[in-house]
């Protein structure tokens, strides 16, 4: 069974589907969002999560997430 | 005496040796193919990047390593828009995981119009960052006072403005920059206020380890040009530097001999 997972993600609510057989791991939600996951970084609840960590990092409803990258800057 | 060949000049920050003396800023251009061709004109081996929340909607979008190769080019990733050490020392956390690098660019910035420095603030960032392993380069009022204490807090290289960020109004402040370099031991660049190639130069010939700048490249009509211009500028502020320009004299003193004229 599926279950839904209500994350804060760079600031809006959204709701996103776990795996069939687990809970929703970081690696998961960036390959969802469709995110090339070496251009981006992310932080959950304020603490970020290290790359090498992003499959087994498990998010769960309420979680804060924010995911940012490089832009142009001065 | 061959002179001094600017190739063999480099200086290094954090442990880190660079041949330019020119460290450009990403933002502000027309699009990012414009971004890497002004980088690549300037000659910049560092270049300063923000940190930006990923725009969900569009994740294909294409983004900045794409055309600046972070292999090639050391990014510096930036704090503006941070008004707290906390956001400060949050983001460039994300920008170490993103780009797994620890020389960073510390702003804090008080109110527009100016964006001014706002010192207190950056004291704190400054503590907080270097204590979590950061080497920061910081951007800092033209004081002395605060100057000093940034680098006896651990600052690697002190940025003092020129004039406020963005605005091209070139140095308004040389006497006070080399008076404050002169108890400053880490590297010492100007970080704002360079509007046209001369000001680069300026900043050069006082004696600056390098500039930093942005927007006089990315507003030139012509920015890729400007971004050429600006590094000669750099090279002959520099070599001026070197070469210790000659004094100042109230009053003519020929250069041709004023003996052996005919009559």
């Amino acid at each position: 069974m599926q279950s839904s997972v209500t994350l804060t993600l760079n600031g809006e609510r959204r709701v996103f589907e776990g795996p069939a057989d687990g809970p929703l791991s970081v690696i998961v939600l960036l390959v969802q969002l469709g995110l090339d996951t070496r251009k981006v970084a992310v932080e959950r609840n304020e603490e970020i999560v290290p790359r090498s960590r992003y499959a087994e990092t498990w998010l769960a409803s309420g979680d804060q997430l924010e995911i940012v990258h490089f832009i142009g800057g001065g | 005496m061959d002179g001094i060949n600017a190739a063999d000049d480099t200086w290094s920050v954090a442990g880190r040796i660079f041949h330019s003396r020119l460290i450009v800023g990403t933002g502000r251009y027309k699009d990012l193919p414009e971004t890497a061709a002004a980088i690549e004109a300037s000659g910049a081996e560092i270049v300063t990047v923000a940190v930006r929340r990923v725009n969900l909607s569009d994740p294909k979008a294409p983004m900045l390593q794409d055309y600046v190769d972070p292999k090639k080019i050391t990014y510096l990733p930036n704090t503006a828009g941070c008004f707290t050490a906390n956001e400060a020392v949050r983001t460039l956390r994300l920008a170490r995981e993103a780009g797994g690098w620890n020389l960073v660019k510390l702003e804090v910035l008080g109110p527009p119009p100016l964006l001014y420095p706002d010192m207190p603030g950056t004291f704190e960032a400054a503590a907080a960052l270097i204590k979590d392993g950061f080497e920061v380069m910081v951007y800092c009022a033209d004081d002395p006072l605060a100057a000093r204490r940034l680098q006896d807090l651990g600052c690697v290289a002190i940025m003092p403005l020129g004039a406020p960020i963005g605005s091209g109004l070139g140095l308004q402040n040389p006497a006070m920059l080399s008076m404050i370099m002169e108890n400053v031991t880490v590297p010492f660049l100007v970080d704002a206020g360079v509007g046209t190639a001369s000001d680069a130069a300026i900043a050069m010939e006082l004696g600056c380890t390098a500039v930093l700048l942005n927007s006089a490249i990315a507003h030139a009509r012509d920015p890729v040009t400007m971004a050429k211009a600006m590094k000669y500028a750099v090279q002959a502020g520099r070599l001026a530097y070197l070469a210790g320009r000659m004094p100042r004299r109230m009053g003519a003193d020929p250069s041709s001999p004023l003996t052996g004229l005919i009559r």
